[in-house]
C-alpha cells in the first residue's frame, strides 16, 4: 500500500508538470500579443516601451527558457507579477480562492449528501415516484444552464420572495471578519462572530445551490445506474438467499460496489468545481477564481493564465490522487491484482 | 444407503416429506406475452433425501429452484401450484417470512463461483452475516465456525483464508466457501444450481465428493441441477427429468439411466459419448429440432415435434403417471410399461483407405513455446514471466483428429493459438506442410491461412453481430481471392450453408437471430470456406447443450469424411475427446504428460495425471460408476508463474517420490507407441 501511494505520488507530480507545459505552449501559439493588450493603444504604438515591457515580464526570451524561468520560479513559490493588476499573482490568488474553496466544498457537499441518496432510492424503489423525481433533479441539473438556472433562482428567492440574500459573500453592512484562513464560515466561527457567520452562510445558500445542480445531477444519476448495476449481480442473489435483510443488502452489498464509479465522478466534480465557475460567480458577484480567470484570459494576463493553470492543474492531480487512493480502499482489487 | 433407508423410512411410514412441490407454475409476464418456464411440475422430497434435475437449457430447472427460493421478482409471478415444505406452502409467505427460510432452513450455491461472492468484502464478513443474520450465532461464534467449515470444505489454511477477499481464490476454492456458506446454518435442505458446471472435472469431482459427504454427516436433503447425467448419477438417489417446463420422467438413476421411459430423457442419454464405451462410428444419436417457445408450449405431448416414438395419440397431452412402485414418466408409448427400444445406430462406415496410406506429418511441433510477461509490479520489479506453453513436441498425420485436454490454465488454447501461428513462439519451431512457419510473417502466412483455420467455444462472440451470415461467410473468400465476384460467391456461401446443415434463407440473416447450436454450424461454415485441411477447434461445443452437441459432432465427423480434414480438437469433457480423437495429448501446466491412442490412453492410461483426469470423469451408469476405480487428485495445478521443479505434477501426484522433485522426466515412448512423461509409468 505505502508503495502504491508513493509511486501514485511520483506520477503526480509529472502530471502537473506535463500540464503546465502544454498550457504553456498553447498559450504560446494562440493570437493576443499579451503586451499589446496590457499597454493600451497609446503606448503600443511606441516600440521603444514595449520592448521595455517585453524585457520586464521575460516576454522576449526564447520559449524555452521563459518555461525554464516559471518552473524555476515556481519552486520557490513565485508565481510572477500579474500583468493587469500589476500586483504578485500569488497574493492575486490568495485573494480570492477562499471564496471558491468555500463555496465549491458547499457545492459539492450539497450534491455529495443528496445525490448519493437519491440515487440509491431511485434504484431500489425503481419505477417508483422517487425515481421520477431522481430522474427529473439529474436532467435538470444536467442539461439547465447554469446562468439561467442562477437568474431564476435569484429573481425568484431574492427578487421576488426575499427569502434569501442578495449578490455577494456578505451583506455590505456585514463587517468582514478577520483574516485567518479567508473562508468566513470557518473565520467567523473561530471568532465568535455568530451574526456573520449567519450571514456568511446565508449568502452561501443560492449560489451553492446553482453550482451544485449539475454536479448533483451527475452524482444522482451515476449512483443509480450504478446501484442497479450491482443490485443485478449474483452476488445480490446469493446475498438474498442468505436471507439477509433487504436494507443489509443494499447497504452492505450494493452499496459499496455502486460506490466505486461514484467516487471517480464525485472527485472529477470537485475538481471542475474548484477550478471556478465563471457563470456562477458572476451572476452572484462572488469574488472567486472564476472570476480572476475569466479576467487574466480576457486581458491576455500571461503570469497569471499560467499561475492558474498550474493550480488547477494540481487541484486535477491531487483530486485524483485523493480518488485513487480511496479506490484502492473500497476496492481490494486494486493494489493486489 | 443412509439416504436410501430414509427414503424407504418416508414411503413407508407415510411420513410427510421435506418438500412436496404440487403442479407448480411460475410464468413471466413479459410484455410480449407469458412465458410459461415452468409449467406444471409436482414432486415430492423426503429429509435427507438428494435429488437431481436434469433437462436442456431453458427447460425450467433453474427457474424451478428459484422459485421454491422465493428468490424470482416480477415480471415473474408464481401463477399456480403449492411448495408445501415441512408444513407450510412458501409460495403463499411474505417476504419476511421467506426471509427466515432463506439461507437457514433452505440454502442455495450457484452456477457460477466467480460471481456468487461480493468482490469488496472478506469472506469472513460474507460467510458470517449468513449466520448472524438468522440470529442463531454471534459474530464471534460464527466466526469460529465460518473457518471450521472451511477446513471441513478443504480450504487450506481456513484460519488466514477467511480474511482474504474473492479475487484471491481460484473458481474452485470460491465454490468450497460457497458451500461451507450453503450449509452454516444446517439447512435441511441445500439447492445446488450447476455447482460445478464452470469447473474442470477434477474439482468438480472434488466438489461432488464434498457435496455427497454433506449428504451423508449432516443428513442436508439436496436437490441438485445439472445438464450432466453423469454429475447427477454420481450424487443423486432420484432423477427428475424436466422438458419444457415439466418433468417428464422420474425414478431411480439405476433405471432412469440403464432402461429410460421416456424418449426425451433416451435421446439425452444416447445422444451424449460415454467415456466408459467404445464406438464403432463416431456417430451419436441425435434428435431433431430445438425445443419448443416457452411463450407457446405445443398442443398434446410437447416433445412430440422431435420425438422418434411418437403416435397419433401424442397429438393429447399425457400425465405424468407411475409406471411401476418407483418411477413414473409422462408417455403415452411407455405408459403400458413397455420399454424403449436400443437407437438404431448408423451403420459404421469403413474407415477409409486414407489412414491406412502411410500417414503423412501435417504439422510438426519441436519444443515449442509461448512465454508471456507479465506486467510489472511496480517500475523496478524484475520482469516475471508466465510459461503458458513450454517446450511442446507433437505431431498431428493429415487426416487424423488429435486431441488436446487437460485442467484450464494448462495452455490449451495457447497452443492452439501458437500452431495457428495467431500467437508468435517463442521458442521451438512449427513446421505445416512441409514449410517452416515458426516466425514466418504475416504476409508469408497468408497463403497458407487459406489450409488451417480456427473454431472457437464461443460462436456468438467470434461473430461479427452486425453482418449477416452471407457478408460474413463472404467475406473471407473474396479476400483471398477464392472466388471471382459476388455471383460465384454466392454459390460458395450457399454450398458451404448446405454443407453445415443450414437452410440457404440464413444468408440473410443476422448471427443473434440463430441458436447457439446453428452459431457454431455458421462459424464452422466460415472455417471452411477457404477450403482448409486443417482445422483447429478450440472447445467447440462447450456451450452447447448434449443434444447440440451430438448433432456438431456428426457435422465435424461427417465433414472430415467428406473433405478429408485433419482436426486438432480441444475440450475438456474426456468423453467427447476420447469418442472424437484418433490420439490424444494431455497437458499439464505447458507441458505434455502423455501422448496415445485414444483406446489405449483410456484403457491403460500410463501418466498418474492421465489415470485421475479419466476417474474424475463421472459416467452416467451407476452400475459402472460403482465398480469404477477412483483416484481422486488433490488440490489445484499451482501457477505457471513458477511451476515445481522436477516433474511439474510431482505436487499432486499419489506416487511422486524424491527423485520426481529433482529430475524433470523426458516424454519417453512406452508400448506401443504411447508416449509418456514419468519416471514411474503405470504405477497407478
Ligand atoms: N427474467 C426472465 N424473463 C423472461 N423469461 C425468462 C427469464 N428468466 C428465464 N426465462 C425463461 O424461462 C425458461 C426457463 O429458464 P431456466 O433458466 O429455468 O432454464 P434452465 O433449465 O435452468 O436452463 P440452463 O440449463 O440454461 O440453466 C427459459 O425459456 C427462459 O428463457
Ligand atoms: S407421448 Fe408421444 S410424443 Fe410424447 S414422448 Fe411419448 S411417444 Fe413421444
Ligand atoms: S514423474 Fe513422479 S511426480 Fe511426475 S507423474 Fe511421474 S511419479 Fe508423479
Ligand atoms: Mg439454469
Amino acid at each position: 500500500m505505502i508503495r502504491y501511494v508513493g509511486s501514485r505520488l511520483l506520477t503526480s507530480v509529472v502530471m502537473v508538470l506535463l500540464s503546465t507545459l502544454v498550457i504553456f505552449l498553447i498559450a504560446n501559439t494562440v493570437p493576443g500579443d499579451p503586451a499589446l493588450v496590457a499597454m493600451g493603444d497609446m503606448a503600443a504604438s511606441d516600440p521603444a516601451q514595449v520592448k521595455a515591457f517585453r524585457a520586464e515580464y521575460g516576454l522576449d526570451l526564447p520559449l524555452w527558457e521563459q518555461y525554464g524561468l516559471f518552473l524555476q520560479r515556481l519552486v520557490h513559490g513565485d508565481l510572477g507579477i500579474s500583468i493587469s493588476s500589476r500586483r504578485p499573482v500569488l497574493d492575486d490568488i490568495v485573494d480570492y480562492a477562499p471564496a471558491t474553496l468555500e463555496l465549491a466544498t458547499i457545492a459539492f457537499i450539497l450534491s455529495i449528501v443528496v445525490g448519493l441518496p437519491l440515487g440509491v432510492l431511485a434504484a431500489v424503489r425503481r419505477d417508483s415516484w422517487i425515481d421520477h423525481v431522481a430522474r427529473a433533479v439529474s436532467l435538470i441539473g444536467v442539461s439547465a444552464p447554469t446562468f439561467w438556472l442562477a437568474f431564476i433562482m435569484l429573481a425568484i428567492f431574492y427578487g421576488q420572495l426575499d427569502w434569501a440574500p442578495g449578490p455577494g459573500r456578505l451583506d455590505p453592512v456585514s463587517f468582514p471578519p478577520d483574516r485567518i484562513t479567508g473562508l468566513l464560515l470557518i473565520d467567523t466561527a473561530l471568532q465568535g462572530d455568530w451574526a456573520t457567520f449567519h450571514d456568511a452562510a446565508a449568502h452561501l445558500v443560492l449560489p451553492s445551490i446553482v453550482l451544485a445542480m449539475a454536479t448533483l445531477g451527475l452524482v444522482t444519476r451515476t449512483t443509480r445506474a450504478a446501484m442497479l448495476e450491482a443490485l443485478s449481480q449474483d452476488y445480490v442473489r446469493v446475498a438474498r438467499a442468505k436471507g439477509l435483510r433487504r436494507r443489509v443488502i443494499v447497504n452492505g452489498h450494493a452499496l459499496p460496489n455502486a460506490l466505486l464509479p461514484v467516487v471517480t465522478l464525485g472527485g472529477l466534480a470537485y475538481a471542475n468545481l474548484l477550478a471556478g465557475a465563471v457563470m456562477t460567480e458572476t451572476v452572484f458577484s462572488w469574488p472567486g477564481l472564476g472570476r480572476y480567470t475569466f479576467r487574466s484570459a480576457v486581458t491576455v494576463d500571461f503570469p497569471a493564465i499560467m499561475a492558474i493553470t498550474a493550480i488547477v492543474a494540481a487541484v486535477f492531480v491531487l483530486v485524483n490522487l485523493a480518488v485513487d487512493l480511496s479506490y484502492a480502499m473500497l476496492d481490494p482489487r486494486v493494489t493486489k491484482r | 444407503m443412509q439416504e436410501a433407508a430414509d427414503l424407504e423410512a418416508a414411503k413407508q411410514g407415510d411420513a410427510e416429506p421435506l418438500l412436496r412441490v404440487r403442479d407448480l407454475r411460475t410464468w413471466f409476464l413479459t410484455d410480449a406475452g407469458p412465458v410459461r418456464a415452468v409449467d406444471g411440475v409436482s414432486f415430492d422430497l423426503a429429509a435427507g433425501e438428494t435429488l437431481g434435475i436434469v433437462g436442456e437449457s431453458g427447460s425450467g430447472k433453474s427457474v424451478c429452484a428459484k422459485t421454491i427460493m422465493r428468490l424470482l421478482d416480477p415480471p415473474a409471478k408464481i401463477v399456480g401450484g403449492s411448495i408445501e415444505f415441512r408444513g407450510r406452502d412458501l409460495a403463499k409467505l411474505d417476504e419476511e417470512e421467506v426471509r427466515a427460510v432463506r439461507g437457514r432452513e433452505i440454502a442455495m450455491v450457484f452456477q457460477d463461483p466467480m460471481t456468487s461472492l461480493n468482490p469488496v468484502l472478506r469472506i469472513a464478513k460474507q460467510l458470517v452475516e449468513a449466520m448472524t443474520a438468522h440470529g442463531r450465532f454471534t459474530a464471534a461464534a460464527a466466526r469460529t465456525r465460518a473457518i471450521d467449515l472451511l477446513r471441513r470444505m478443504g480450504v487450506a489454511s481456513a484460519q488466514a483464508a477467511v480474511d482474504r477477499y474473492p479475487h484471491q481464490f481460484s473458481g474452485g476454492m470460491r465454490q468450497r466457501v460457497m458451500l461451507a456458506m450453503g450449509v452454516s446454518n444446517e439447512p435441511a435442505l441445500l439447492i445446488a444450481d450447476e455447482p460445478t458446471t464452470a469447473l474442470d472435472v477434477t474439482i468438480q469431482a472434488q466438489i461432488l465428493e464434498l457435496l455427497r459427504g454433506l449428504n451423508a454427516d449432516l443428513g442436508t436433503a439436496v436437490i441438485l441441477i445439472s445438464h450432466d447425467l453423469g454429475v447427477i448419477a454420481n450424487v443423486c438417489a432420484r432423477i427428475l427429468v424436466m422438458y419444457a417446463g415439466e418433468v417428464v420422467e422420474e425414478g431411480a438413476p439405476e433405471d432412469l439411466l440403464t432402461d429410460p421411459r421416456h424418449p426425451y430423457t433416451w435421446a439425452l442419454l444416447h445422444a451424449a459419448p460415454r467415456i466408459d464405451a467404445e464406438a464403432e462410428d463416431r456417430r451419436l444419436v441425435t434428435i431433431e429440432g430445438q425445443p419448443p417457445d416457452p411463450r407457446a408450449w405445443p398442443e398434446g405431448c410437447r416433445f412430440r415435434a422431435r420425438c422418434p416414438f411418437a403416435i397419433d395419440k401424442c397429438a393429447e397431452h399425457p400425465d405424468l403417471l407411475p409406471i411401476d412402485a418407483t418411477r413414473a414418466s409422462r408417455c403415452w408409448v411407455t405408459q403400458a410399461g413397455g420399454a424403449l427400444h436400443e437407437p438404431v445406430r448408423p451403420q459404421p462406415q469403413a474407415r477409409d483407405a486414407a489412414t491406412a496410406v502411410a500417414p503423412q506429418p501435417l504439422l510438426e511441433v519441436r519444443g515449442l513455446s509461448k512465454h508471456f510477461p507479465l506486467p510489472r509490479e511496480t517500475l523496478f520489479a524484475e520482469q516475471r514471466v508466465l510459461r503458458a506453453v513450454d517446450g511442446v513436441d507433437l505431431d498431428v498425420m493429415a487426416g487424423e483428429t488429435v486431441g488436446l485436454v487437460g485442467e484450464s490454465g494448462c495452455g490449451k488454447s495457447t497452443l492452439a493459438r501458437l500452431v495457428t501461428r495467431l500467437h508468435e513462439p517463442t521458442g521451438g519451431s512449427i513446421r505445416f506442410a512441409g514449410s517452416d512457419i515458426t516466425h514466418a510473417t504475416q504476409a508469408e502466412i497468408r497463403p497458407l491461412r487459406r489450409r488451417m483455420q480456427m473454431i472457437f467455444q464461443d460462436p456468438y462472440a467470434s461473430l461479427n453481430p452486425r453482418m449477416t451470415v452471407g457478408e460474413i461467410l463472404t467475406g473471407p473468400l473474396l479476400l483471398h481471392r477464392i472466388v471471382d465476384g459476388q455471383a460465384a460467391a454466392r454459390t460458395r456461401v450457399e454450398e458451404l450453408l448446405g454443407l453445415v446443415g443450414l437452410p440457404r434463407q440464413s444468408m440473410q440473416r443476422f448471427p443473434h437471430e440463430f441458436s447457439g447450436g446453428q452459431r457454431q454450424r455458421i462459424s464452422i461454415a466460415r472455417a471452411l470456406a477457404l477450403g482448409p485441411d486443417f482445422v483447429v477447434a478450440d472447445e467447440p461445443i462447450s456451450a452447447l447443450d448434449v443434444n447440440i452437441q451430438a448433432q456438431i459432432i456428426n457435422l465435424m465427423v461427417d465433414l472430415q469424411e467428406r473433405l478429408g480434414l485433419t482436426y486438432l480438437f480441444i475440450a475438456h469433457d474426456l468423453a467427447v475427446v476420447r469418442h472424437v480423437c484418433d490420439r490424444i495429448v494431455v497437458l499439464y501446466l505447458g507441458k505434455v504428460m502423455e501422448i496415445g491412442r485414444a483406446a489405449d490412453l483410456f484403457a491403460r492410461p500410463l501418466h498418474p495425471y492421465t489415470r485421475t483426469l479419466i476417474s474424475a470423469a463421472p459416467v452416467p451408469d451407476p452400475r459402472v460408476e460403482r465398480t469404477r476405480r477412483h483416484v481422486p487428485l488433490k488440490g489445484e495445478p499451482p501457477s505457471a508463474m513458477n511451476p515445481p521443479s522436477g516433474c511439474r505434477f510431482r505436487t499432486r501426484c499419489p506416487v511422486a517420490e524424491e527423485r520426481c522433485a529433482v529430475e524433470m522426466p523426458p516424454l519417453l515412448p512406452a508400448a506401443d507407441g504411447q508416449l509418456v512423461a514419468c519416471h514411474f509409468p503405470g504405477r497407478i
